[in-house]
């Protein structure tokens, strides 16, 4: 036997076929990832609006003028404003919550796992629109179930969506029920790879569940969770069919997102340029969030 | 021998199939929103017996994905020869260069006549003093109110002017006493109401060729202060999302009066049944002044010819066709559209009906919106939003007609441009 035959070859002959190879997707790549994410990087310098359609002269460079109008706009920052609050919020609050179902769903003196873990996954697979409506209902000021519930603790009705203060908290309240079963699933993976061994002998040693909890789950489960957080960072920072079906942007824009001003500028009114200057604003924020995430695991 | 008759029958094919498609008719394109999409294919059979050499194609577009389509259709040249337009929306497909001047049609035609349509109706289609488009259904707004209740507030009529539209919406909150029932239904996410007390009060909207924002002129000032009133006062209900279902809410007296349009009546008619069968009617707008009624939108949807079509005679038939006061009529009585033909209102069906006459006087007085392509944006996105900022208090009067301005010009910018660039 001819052990080079098992040696990477390094000339011309492999790399050629490696381009053919990947070519396919490397093609697909192209024209439906970085031929447009460079059309929109530059129209982002441009004012293309709904004119630019009927005749192309009607498109002119303006230089970083949408970067400038952006920074002077009340209604981005108001947008930015409400994303941060969500995922500063949401982002955490989902990650504890899916944490727990996971080291819960995880333990042996649960019954019923395959039920739970069913019911708790279930929101993420339903369809927006149909929970929306349901949620309506359930934040409704006169008949919710919600206010019904509160009124046994003698809290007075709230309107959730109605008022400018709760509309936000509803979101992320619905949003975070609709995504922690996604997490949820990812950390019992997680915690599966866990050995028992680890346990027995911190047991062995006289450890508590927390200490068990804090010195072994916890560090073992850092890739997972350095994973999940950057995950529902970027999901979260895109925050849109939430707020655009329960409460469209409102009351006050106080659940208008990023995303959603971004769609509206663009679908709705055809401001391209415009549009495409958030769009890469949203893209530096959502990048430096990721990098400063991963930095932060390098230095534990 | 036998390879040449072979190759004689496959050129005889040949010859037949190519007259055969000199006899295909021409197929002409035709897409139009909602429930008139799916109704209007019951009206064409007879078309294309009159026409056998015209095959109509219709294909439904969904309203709410409307706009887009059709703008994204004229992006890669695929708009139909024939389309319906709400017609808010001819300026904007005007200033594409999208929609046919139709002067030269209307000129020529012995059935479509400017006299046979309500006159603010028309005007909507109207852009250069050329039209564009051919009003097909029509709508707007009028006043729904509650009978019952005006009686026992001690009104036996409708209100007539803006003062005893207040009067009204006072001593109804105080008949009914009760914190969540209210006057008169203005939610801020409906800018029709603003837009309406502004045009009645005479406010030029935008100024300036149409380039600037004009809310802050008295005469909108006026309006907006008045209508806002109505919530500040707790006349009107601030928030939106305790009504899910207006039928509803009107029949629990959660409000007595709600300006709203055609569309509303077959169901308010199902919701309010029994006892309340006739506790309800509508009216025409009050008026700022005496001069009952008060002006409304013009609203609804015109028919337009596809510039770049082929095929625009026949599209010019077929927009004759369904203009004809019985195909007006046929169409009513399937989907309950408003005929945009006065002819089609002198039929026994609308002079009988007690609704209708009211529909037909406030047609005889409305009025456009600015027309313009950013229109649906100014209204939409920005009179919305700080109408909504006044009624919550958030910002005064003068305040939110500032800022409303302010963005406006912003949004303006490009048409500005526009019009000086082809000034020069």
């Amino acid at each position: 036997m001819n052990s080079s035959k098992y040696k990477y070859d390094s000339g011309l002959g492999s790399k050629k076929s490696l381009i053919i190879f990947l070519s396919p997707a490397l093609l697909a790549i192209l024209i439906f990832f970085f031929i447009p994410v460079i059309s929109a990087f530059i129209m982002s310098f441009t004012d293309f609006s709904i004119y630019a359609l009927a005749d192309w002269n009607y498109i002119q460079f303006i230089g970083l003028d949408n970067y400038f109008r952006l920074f002077d706009d009340p209604l981005f920052w108001i947008a930015l404003k409400n994303t941060f609050y969500f995922v500063i919020t949401a982002g955490p609050l989902s990650i504890i919550a899916s944490l727990t179902a996971a080291i819960l769903l995880s333990s042996k003196l649960t019954a019923f796992k395959s039920f739970f873990r069913l019911s708790f996954f279930l929101p993420v697979v339903t369809t927006l629109v149909a929970v929306a409506i349901v949620w309506r209902f359930i934040y409704h000021p006169n008949f919710g179930l919600l206010n019904y519930f509160l009124s046994y603790f003698g809290i007075s009705p709230i309107d959730w969506l109605g008022d400018p203060v709760w509309a936000m908290p509803a979101i992320i309240l619905m949003a975070i029920w609709k995504s922690f079963g996604y997490n949820m699933i990812i950390f019992i993976a997680g915690l599966q790879n866990i050995p028992e061994q680890l346990y027995e002998a911190a047991e062995i040693e006289g450890a508590n569940s927390w200490h068990k909890f804090h010195h072994i789950t916890l560090p073992l489960l850092a890739p997972t969770t350095l994973f999940v957080g950057i995950i529902t960072l970027i999901g979260f920072f895109q925050l849109f069919a939430e707020p655009y079906i329960m409460t469209q942007g409102g009351p006050l824009n106080s659940t208008l997102s990023i995303v959603q001003y971004m769609y509206q500028e663009g679908f709705r009114w055809w401001n391209m340029g415009y549009s495409a200057a958030i769009a890469f604003v949203l893209f530096t924020i959502i990048f430096t969030g990721s990098i400063i995430q991963l930095k932060m695991k390098k230095n534990d | 021998m036998y390879q040449v008759g072979k190759i004689a029958v496959l050129f005889l094919i040949f010859i037949l199939g190519c007259a055969n498609s000199e006899n295909d008719p021409t197929v002409l394109k035709f897409w139009a929103m909602g429930a008139e999409g799916e109704y209007v294919s019951q009206l064409l059979p007879e078309f294309e017996k009159e026409n056998p050499n015209i095959e109509v194609k219709v294909q439904q577009v969904p309203w709410t994905a409307a706009q887009e389509k059709l703008i994204t259709a004229f992006a890669s040249d695929k708009l139909p020869d024939v389309f319906q337009l709400g017609n808010t929306w001819v300026p904007q497909f005007h200033s594409l260069s999208a929609i046919e001047n139709l002067s030269e049609y209307v000129e020529k035609s012995t059935s479509i006549d400017e006299s046979n349509y309500f006159p603010g109706i028309w005007d909507t289609n109207v852009l250069d003093s050329t039209i564009y488009g051919i009003p097909w259904y029509i709508d707007t707004r009028v006043l729904y109110y509650r009978s019952d209740i005006l009686k026992r507030a001690g009104f036996d009529h409708p209100p007539r002017t803006w003062d005893e539209l207040y009067e009204i919406s006072k001593s109804i909150k105080k008949v009914l006493a009760d914190k969540n029932k209210y006057a008169i239904y203005l939610p801020s996410n409906e800018w029709a109401p603003f837009v309406i007390w502004g045009l009645q009060n005479n406010a030029a909207l935008l100024k300036s060729n149409n380039s600037y924002g004009n809310f802050s002129s008295p005469e909108f000032k006026e309006a907006f202060a008045f209508i806002t009133k109505f919530h500040k006062e707790k006349l009107a209900p601030i928030g939106m999302t305790e009504v899910n279902n207006v039928f509803q809410a009107f029949k629990d007296e959660y409000f007595s009066m709600y300006i709203s349009g055609p569309w509303n009546i077959k169901d308010f008619k199902l919701w309010l049944t029994d006892s309340l069968e006739n506790s309800w009617m509508i009216a025409p707008l009050p008026a700022p002044t005496d001069e009952y009624p008060g002006a409304s939108l013009a609203g609804g949807s015109s028919l337009v010819i596809n510039s770049k079509s082929e095929v625009k005679q026949e599209a010019w038939k077929l927009i004759e066709f369904l203009s004809r006061k019985k195909v007006q009529l046929e169409f009513y009585k399937l989907l309950n559209d408003l005929p945009a033909v006065k002819s089609a209102w002198m039929d026994s069906i609308f002079v009988n009906d007690k609704f209708l006459k009211v529909f037909y006087t406030q047609f005889l007085n409305v009025k456009a919106t600015p027309k313009i392509a950013e229109w649906e944006q100014i209204a939409f996105s920005k009179i919305q939003q700080y109408a909504e900022y006044t009624v919550r208090e958030v910002m005064t009067v003068d305040e939110a007609l500032a800022a409303l301005d302010k963005d406006i010009n912003e949004i303006l910018k490009k048409r500005r441009w526009l019009l000086d660039k082809n000034e020069q």
